[in-house]
């Protein structure tokens, strides 16, 4: 018995002093930075600053949620689709969707540029029928669908995860009963994938309300959300104590939103279902 | 084929059609004959050419993959041993607490998770008198410390299929605690353990943000490398970049895919073997 839980020690330490070290003292720095002024007094001067971007908080809440929602609304009939389809199209198909995910997200986000731009390629087939140039390029539209670009591989898969592994002989109850098909999508499909939708919201809302590069890319600096103010801080202006305080409200603001999401969808699976 | 399933089929390939527009442009970009990212001109290769050419892009793939590979190696040892103890793990309270902790790291944002860690070094390197602190080393850590989750929570629920008794009755039958280890527990997780030393070394592969806080001058990956030169006026030689990392990655996939479906002939084959026996 004594052997064994020495052996345990020996496991478990290095990971737990680790985790300490590198997860939760850089929290906790957070917290410090956040409270202190630069010369390391205790000061409140951060967190009274904070209310001047309480709009930018707000401004980037609601394009995350239309982000998030769009991927939503996009995903599920493909990952309704999908699962419906023979074996060997399915297995092809979600690797397509996760080939991207590898991929260098900054160079696939630059390429927008190429196609939306005033001399991109969607303008020039529009000057053939002599319309535009239209401003697609540096306008909320094209910060939305950076975001759903990016981040819609992590809503089709845990969806396609959830809908496919459904019990295919509650649907057929359902049908047995006299449910339309739309009922039975209604009253068995969807509640059935709603850890699902939990996890792929998740892993697409807080992508999307902390980003930087795609609003600075595809929104050429017209459009300021959070994580561009918490750069800033970092990069350039090296106000290390404004940014951390930033960052702890971001922390917490999202903290929020999931709590309100599993709040809704009530899981009680603990971890997601990516795979 | 009804006419629903037609339309199904319709709405994926125009997903698809959004998903990998970005990538054939830079596909087709790659081989422009002139500088530009936006008119077509002319067929080349010279790009590729500036591309293998380039010191900078070459030292910074170079960097990239040294820190996948050790930091996923490191991870992998460290999470496998930590799942092990984690799944071992008698205090209620404890295990609960190990396992918040490495979630943590998941359920952050990224840039929450990045410059916190700069904080961190940016305070002891103040504390320990030292400039230039962010460098390989931090790299290092951040890159450890943001995969070691992902390896163990690809190993703990094999971990959670093993049968504790039967290494516990290799002990019983005179086996070292550690070759027991090796002989029982071991095969029945390795593909759990494969999978997250995958999934931790593409993560760091593929990595900007947490890296983008972390870094120094001294040590510069590609991700890092690729952001620095998208904030200036993007030539095609790095659509080429991305032509190549593209051609690589679904050389890669498609391997993978072959592989599965052999192993898993080869278990409906076995199956069927040991039912005619």
């Amino acid at each position: 018995m004594k052997k064994s839980s020495f052996v345990q020690t020996v496991l478990n330490s290095p990971y737990i002093i680790w985790s300490a070290i590198f997860v939760i003292v850089p929290l906790l720095m957070v917290i410090y930075y956040a409270f202190t002024n630069e010369s390391g007094d205790f000061s409140l001067n951060n967190i009274i600053e904070i209310k001047d971007y309480a709009s930018t908080f707000l401004l980037s809440v609601g394009y995350g949620a239309v982000a998030t929602f769009i991927c939503l609304i996009l995903a599920y009939p493909f990952a309704y689709f999908l699962s419906h389809s023979g074996a060997s199209f399915q297995r092809m198909s979600i690797m397509l969707v996760m080939l991207p995910m590898w991929m260098s997200f900054l160079i696939r986000t630059y390429s927008w540029m190429t196609i939306l731009g005033d001399s991109g390629l969607i303008n020039r087939f529009l000057g053939l029928f002599s319309i535009g140039p239209a401003a697609m390029l540096n306008t909320p539209q094209a910060v939305i669908l950076g975001m759903v670009y990016n981040f819609l591989p992590y809503m089709i898969l845990p969806l396609y995860t959830v809908i496919s592994k459904m019990d295919g002989s509650l649907i057929e109850a359902a049908q047995d009963l006299g449910c339309g098909k739309l009922q039975t999508l209604k009253k068995v499909v969807l509640p059935l994938s709603v850890p699902g939708i939990a996890s792929g919201v998740t892993m697409v809302f807080v992508p999307s309300v902390s980003t930087f590069y795609i609003t600075q890319k595809l929104g050429g600096g017209q459009i300021t959300l959070i994580g561009d103010v918490i750069e800033g801080q970092f990069q350039t202006a090296y106000n290390y104590n404004l940014g951390a305080a930033l960052s702890l409200v971001l922390m917490v603001m999202i903290l929020i939103c999931l709590g309100v999401l599993g709040y809704f969808t009530d899981d009680k699976d603990d971890g997601g279902v990516l795979m | 084929m009804t006419k629903n399933s037609k339309l199904s089929k319709i709405y994926i390939i125009l997903i698809f059609i959004f998903l990998y527009a970005p990538m054939a442009v830079t596909m087709v970009y790659s081989f422009n004959g002139t500088e530009s990212t936006y008119v077509m001109s002319g067929l080349s290769t010279q790009w590729y050419l500036k591309l293998f050419h380039d010191n900078a892009t070459m030292n910074a793939l170079k960097n990239t993959i040294i820190l996948a590979v050790v930091s996923a190696a490191i991870s992998t040892v460290f999470g496998t041993m930590a799942a092990v103890g984690i799944n071992n793990m008698r205090n209620k309270y404890l295990k609960s607490a190990v396992m918040t902790t490495t979630n943590i790291p998941m359920m952050n944002p990224e840039i929450v998770t990045g410059i916190s860690m700069m904080l961190l070094f940016v305070f002891a390197g103040a504390l320990l008198h030292k400039k230039d602190v962010l460098g390989f080393t931090t790299l290092l850590i951040a890159h450890i410390t943001f995969e070691l989750p992902y390896v163990i929570l690809s190993i703990l629920p094999k971990l959670k299929q093993t049968d504790i008794c039967i290494y516990e009755a290799a002990q019983d039958l005179g086996c070292h605690p550690l070759k027991a280890f090796f002989k029982v527990v071991f095969p029945e997780i390795r593909p759990g353990i494969v999978s997250g030393a995958i999934m931790a070394f593409t993560l760091s592969l593929d990595d900007f943000i947490i890296s983008y806080f972390t870094n120094g001058p001294s040590f510069q990956t590609l991700p890092i490398h690729i952001f620095s030169m998208t904030k200036k006026r993007v030539k095609p030689d790095m659509y080429a970049l991305s032509t190549i990392i593209f051609v690589i990655i679904f050389i890669l996939l498609i391997l993978m895919n072959i592989a599965q479906v052999k192993s898993e002939k080869n278990k409906k084959k076995k199956k069927s073997g040991e039912m005619d026996l």
